[in-house]
């Protein structure tokens, strides 16, 4: 730059750009206003309902329970501990346990939940509820479109709603499911190592790629 | 046969009117023929221009804006034209809440007040060869008396809210309005001059016999294009709009004097704002841009109404495109624009006008002219920058 200062210098640019500022402006938003119309890839926003953007792997909307198999009953991975309810910070869980107990992957009898209730309009998608439970049997969900007319029982989702399959999961956060997969195989290994010689079998049926598993530890970033 | 349609519509209405009703109430309903057509017009303009104002914006900002709403339990969206009606009844049925410490007489009123001064002022425009509702031989003083009015209506209702926020608005609306008033007067006086009437009608009769076309337009000379870009500004200032809109301020005081009001109030406050906009453009059309002239004698075949509502359109457009470029002015940086640079811009303006009658035309009144006024606007603009000790900046690590 020069060595003007000063009054000069307010001169000497002044007299070359006074007004260029809001000439700039206005060239600006009409190369904006023009362009939008002339190319697709300037406008910013996606049409809603016709068209949606392809969510990020660590979405999250709402907690959803996992079960494996092909019954949502049998092979809920619930055992009804209520850790999760007692840890809600908004206090959003129900749970009654059942009397009838039934088994886990395991083999072993586990109790199960009777009712197991979450209102999403108290929910707020903390995810300290997947963080606790010891049986990976409760995640988060991405499902977001849920206006209703009943904003009581509307948004008050009950055991059947809130069960969903082990392959539903892997759709929605493939890599943190696929870690989830080989950590329960492990547990089921070393469970059936200790029994040896018993007919300990896994019961976990869109389980167990520990291969692709363990090339990628924790890759939910992806 | 286009150009007299508004006028034979009226008289089938009035003569369809007037076949129950008593001779004597002849000029009455004449009369209100006249003020619901400017009511309607506008109003539907206004519904337009607040989605075209919208979608333009949008466009600014690669938005698409609204484009949903058209006709309903259709699939017809019409590209979101439907929106302003929506609106509408959203406005219509939406709770009328009034503070209850309110005044609320005055509360009810000042959306009244705030629309009634604009639609008197849009009677006295020349809306096309003929078509005026009011011919008045002051029709520019009727206009400034009227227009003033506004500012009732603003402190009326930041007063009567009993809200911090709504009577900070409102004497930020006063101070701006006040202000503006004088460089918006003062812009207009050499076409008063020029012309050598008051009358609005008379004004574009004065620009069509100055010269063919678009050449005797008063913006096609020096002091008519300094007048028309002034007259611009403040009446810009005037309507409350970007990059003038301190009286609403969204960022520091909600939305300033308005904010106590909510459904229809604030869409007649809404209504209000937008046709005191459009009358300030459409005297701005009449006064420099030819009124409803044709740009040349070979488009003459459309109809006047057309030229005048084009070219208010183009300023409609030209406003929504300063709105998206250019960020709000400060309190003291608006008042400074007024007193310090406008009102002495408007000044040399009389001067330059007055030279211009005076020095043989040619180029050389056009260099007399507005290098009067080039000097004194930079004179201005550098000594006022001067005066703030503002030099470029340099960045060191930049560089």
């Amino acid at each position: 730059m020069d060595g003007r200062t000063g009054f000069a210098a307010a001169i000497w640019y002044g007299w070359l750009m006074l007004g260029e500022g809001l000439a700039k402006g206005l060239w600006v938003t009409a190369r904006n206003f023009i362009g939008s119309y002339l190319s697709e890839e300037r406008l910013v926003t996606v049409q809603y309902p016709e068209e949606r953007r392809s969510l990020p792997e660590a979405t999250r909307s709402f907690p959803f329970l996992v079960y494996d198999g092909d019954d949502p009953v049998t092979g809920l991975r619930c055992v009804a501990c209520k850790i999760c309810e007692a840890e809600c910070p908004p206090q959003c869980i129900y749970i009654v346990k059942d009397k009838v107990k039934k088994p886990d992957a395991t083999g072993k009898l586990q109790n199960q939940p009777l009712i197991f209730d979450i209102d999403i309009s108290v929910c707020m998608s903390c995810q300290i509820c997947v963080e606790v439970c010891p049986f990976d049997a409760i995640k988060m969900d991405v499902a977001y479109e849920w206006s209703t007319l009943d904003r009581f029982e509307g948004l008050l989702l009950h055991k059947e709603q809130l069960s969903k399959p082990n392959s539903y999961y892997h759709k929605i956060h493939p890599a943190e499911a696929a870690e989830v997969d080989a950590r329960l195989a492990a547990a089921r290994a070393r469970a059936a190592a200790k029994s040896s010689g018993s007919s300990a079998r896994p019961v976990g049926v869109g389980a167990a790629t520990p291969g692709s598993a363990a090339a990628r530890p924790g890759a939910a970033t992806e | 046969m286009l150009e007299s349609l508004p006028l034979v519509l009226k008289d089938l209405l009035q003569r369809a009117v007037m076949t129950f009703l008593p001779g004597w109430a002849e000029s009455w309903v004449s009369a209100l023929i006249s003020a619901g057509a400017i009511v309607a017009i506008f109003g539907l303009l206004f519904g337009i221009v607040t989605v075209l104002e919208r979608k333009g914006l949008a466009r600014m900002q690669n938005r698409y804006g609204p484009n949903r709403v058209g006709i309903p339990l259709t699939s017809i969206r019409m590209a979101g034209f439907g929106q302003f009606l929506a609106d509408g009844i959203k406005a219509l049925t939406k709770e009328d809440l009034v503070p209850s410490r309110a005044d609320r007489v005055v509360h009810f009123l000042a959306p009244v007040v705030m629309v009634i001064p604009a639609v008197l002022a849009l009677a006295v425009i020349p809306f096309g060869r003929s078509h005026v509702a009011v011919e008045l031989e002051a029709g520019l003083l009727f206009f400034f008396a009227v227009g003033s009015a506004t500012e009732l209506a603003v402190f009326m209702a930041g007063w009567s809210s009993r809200n911090k926020y709504s009577l900070l608005g409102a004497m930020r609306a006063i101070a701006q309005m006040l202000s503006y008033e004088v460089p918006l007067v003062l812009a207009v006086v050499p076409v008063v001059m020029a012309a050598g009437s008051l009358s609005l009608v008379r004004m574009v009769e004065a620009q069509a016999a100055a010269g063919s076309g678009w050449m005797g337009w008063y913006v096609a000379t020096p002091w008519g294009l300094v007048g028309f870009i002034l007259f611009l500004a403040a009446a810009l200032a005037e309507a409350n709009r970007s990059p003038f809109d301190l009286p609403e301020g969204e960022s520091e005081i909600v939305a300033g004097y308005f904010i106590e009001y909510s459904g229809f109030k604030f869409a007649l406050f809404f209504l209000g704002e937008y046709l005191g906009l459009f009358a300030a453009l459409s005297l701005a059309v009449t006064l420099f841009l030819g009124g409803w002239l044709p740009p040349a004698a070979a488009l003459a075949w459309l109809p006047s109404w057309f030229w005048f509502f084009l070219k208010l359109l183009l300023l409609i457009g030209l406003a929504i495109w300063i709105r998206g470029s250019w960020p709000r002015l400060r309190v003291d940086q608006l008042m400074g624009l007024a007193w310090k640079f406008m009102l002495p811009l408007t000044l040399t303006n009389l001067v330059g006008f007055v030279l211009w009658w005076h020095v043989p035309s040619g180029w050389l009144r056009w260099i007399v002219c507005g290098g009067l006024v080039w000097i004194t606007y930079f004179g201005l603009a550098h000594s006022l920058l001067a005066s703030r000790g503002w030099a470029p900046r340099h960045y060191r690590l930049v560089e």
